[in-house]
């Protein structure tokens, strides 16, 4: 019933589903290293997603696009980021308000970009693997961010366990007054963190918004902001899992489609829900003390910053 | 989470309004609801273009409002009663949502007419209206039959007017294709671009050649146009495929506006529960792609013609069920009781309801 012709798509639209919850969980990932939580993602995705559509749309330059919408998100995470470090508002609070901050900004923004059609960023044919037997083909099938977003987590992973930068920013999340005590600027790096999280946030939605589906409508991130902050903790913070995870994600949800199409009887909400039941078995097991430590969670996490000195 | 405006601004913008008792001459005021963005392209975009053509049918003796955004709860009734109790004489909720504000500040402005679309709460003052968007499914169906041989159908949620449009379009394609089958997946959501967008692409890879949906954005249209095959749409959405698009079905609420409008104008508006479709112009479909050929567009507009005319009805008898029971006898005609609890599909569907 399903030949490998149907295995190669399946996998294909699972990479491609997956591809913006790695971009936007990656930017979550490192912003709550350095110890904060912003439950923005979906609003800044929304605003990445509009601009990147309007500059696609406009240059026809993809690049550009990506690059605008990674600006428009970092610069509209900086709201969360004065909100959270230089006024020491609730982390969760500024979270949410940069969500629907996000969601009606984008939307009014978005009124002239509403309506219009795109050819999107295509394909691009890998050199070596594209001539693999069976499998090859799916290499020709996937764009170029797809890859991009699979090197910067590994990136990412790399300058976090193993640079100098990524020490400083791990010891901020964990203990944000013995790294004060050190002479870093916690609020510097924090700020950073939380631009850098905006920036791949913004490239989650351009990714919705120029490959995806190459269109600008309200709120078509559609929850994807949310499954990325689940990811993050599903991850227990590293980005190797974070990767699985959202392939786990895009795996099970374009399996549930293919079933129904296929006539399976697939339990697809339990499918569907399967991510979530993980990520609360996580959330319950990092509650305890023990495991919290070995689960990787930084240990300033969500605690606002006072310096004392 | 699908985020919502602060429509709180047009709202109170409509307040600067000057209130006072309305004189015989003065325009009638006409307030419409909308649950979403006009420019979707979508449900509250063909709403509007009602509101636009009661304006250009009565010029100055109407005069027209919206607010956008509004999903229901105590947001829609804030703004049914700022229209209310600012001497509007008409007001249109567009939305399913908007039923039960409307029924209550119905009952407290006795004088005003109220109309409801796609609810069942019917009150003195407030009418309900709906379409029978079935009879444009199953036009829309036919020429998905004359120009490929399956259909795979990007799904909301299972309800009867789901159900309904499913199995009008695939009637429709085996009346001119007998063989013609349809596929079907269910999204649980009428408004996901990405996941619209995984579905139609996870049906065209098991084959399909026409793809349909029920989902409000055009993901589903750029799929087909994408990989070269064909929809049928919801709502022209020509734009998004210049090759795939073949047709759409439409909604046309213009008409039945201007004739409520003009009803209250000449003070014989009453309560009233309207299910109309092509014979009434409230459905129609939406211009061909210049692929189809002549023969096809003939034979689906003689069909137009004998729903339009009821010489025709896309559930007439015999009806036969997926798992082979009769539905509705030879020769008969289906009662609208039926129609709205539809539970079943029809012959050449796949699969079973989830």
């Amino acid at each position: 019933m399903i030949d490998s012709a149907l295995m190669i798509a399946i996998l294909v639209s699972a990479m491609r589903t997956a591809t913006p919850l790695i971009l936007a969980a990656l930017g979550e990932l490192v912003v709550e290293k350095a110890g904060c939580v912003n439950l923005g993602v979906e609003g800044m995705m929304l605003v990445g997603a509009v601009t990147g559509f309007a500059v696609g749309l406009t240059t026809g330059n993809f690049a550009l696009a990506f690059m605008v919408g990674a600006l428009a998100g970092a610069g509209f995470s900086l709201i969360y980021g004065v909100l959270v470090l230089v006024f020491q508002v609730n982390q969760y609070a500024a979270g949410l308000a940069l969500t629907i901050l996000g969601g009606g900004a984008s939307a009014f923004w978005g009124q002239t970009w509403q309506g219009r059609n795109m050819r999107g960023l295509q394909p691009v044919e890998l050199p070596v693997l594209s001539e693999l037997p069976v499998i090859g083909v799916m290499f020709t099938r996937l764009d170029v961010v797809v890859y991009m977003a699979l090197a910067a987590t590994v990136i990412v992973g790399l300058i976090l366990t193993r640079t100098r930068v990524g020490l400083i920013l791990r010891a901020v999340g964990e203990n944000h007054d013995s790294a004060h005590a050190l002479g870093f600027s916690v609020v510097k790096v924090r700020f950073a963190a939380i631009a850098f999280g905006g920036a791949f946030a913004g490239m989650g939605g351009a990714y919705l918004s120029c490959v995806m589906t190459p269109l600008w409508i309200e709120g078509m991130t559609a929850g994807r902001g949310w499954i990325a902050v689940a990811l993050v903790v599903f991850a227990t913070w590293k980005p190797a899992r974070l990767v699985l995870g959202a392939w786990l994600f895009g795996l099970v949800s374009v399996m549930q489609i293919h079933g129904q199409g296929l006539g399976l009887a697939v339990p697809s909400h339990v499918l569907a829900m399967l991510p979530y039941l993980v990520t609360i078995l996580v959330l319950v097991l990092i509650s305890r003390d023990a495991t919290r430590i070995r689960l990787n969670a930084p240990g300033c996490l969500g605690k606002p910053f006072r310096p004392t000195a | 989470m699908t985020p919502r405006r602060t429509s709180i601004f047009l709202a109170a913008a409509l307040g600067l309004g000057l209130a006072g008792p309305a004189a015989a001459d003065d325009p009638l005021k006409i307030g419409f609801v909308y649950s979403s963005l006009i420019g979707d392209a979508g449900w509250t975009f063909q709403h509007d273009l009602g509101r636009l053509m009661l304006e250009e049918e009565f010029g100055d003796r109407v005069e027209t409002a919206y607010v956008e955004s509004i999903d229901g709860g105590a947001d829609a009734e804030r703004v049914i009663r700022q229209f209310a109790s600012q001497d509007f004489g008409l007001i249109f909720g567009t939305s399913f949502n908007h039923m039960n504000p409307m029924a209550r500040v119905a009952a407290q402005f006795p004088d005003i007419a109220f109309e409801h679309a796609t609810g069942y709460t019917q009150d003195t003052n407030l009418a309900i209206y709906h379409t029978r968007a079935y009879e444009s499914r199953y036009l829309v169906g036919m020429v998905a039959g004359l120009m490929g041989d399956s259909l795979g159908v990007v799904a909301s949620y299972p309800i009867p007017e789901v159900l309904r449009g499913i199995n009008a379009m695939t009637l429709g394609a085996r009346s001119v294709n007998p063989d013609f089958t349809t596929r079907v997946v269910w999204i649980s959501s009428w408004f996901d671009p990405g996941l619209e967008r995984t579905a139609a692409d996870a049906l065209l890879d098991q084959g399909v050649d026409v793809l349909a949906h029920f989902t409000d954005s055009p993901a589903v249209v750029q799929a087909a146009e994408d990989r070269e095959k064909y929809v049928v749409a919801l709502g022209d959405m020509a734009q998004y495929g210049e090759n795939a698009h073949l047709t759409a079905l439409v909604y046309n609420w213009g008409p039945y506006y201007v004739e409520r409008a003009r009803m209250v104008l000449d003070g014989t508006w009453e309560t009233a529960n309207t299910w109309e479709g092509i014979s009434a112009d409230m459905m129609t479909i939406a211009p061909y792609n210049d692929s189809v050929p002549q023969d096809v567009r003939d034979a689906v507009d003689a069909k137009m013609e004998e729903i339009r005319s009821g010489a025709f009805h896309p559930f007439q008898g015999p009806l036969v069920a997926q798992d082979g029971t009769e539905k509705v006898a030879d020769g008969e005609l289906p009662d609208d009781g039926m129609l709205l609890s539809m539970d079943f599909y029809v012959e050449g569907v796949e699969g079973s309801l989830p």
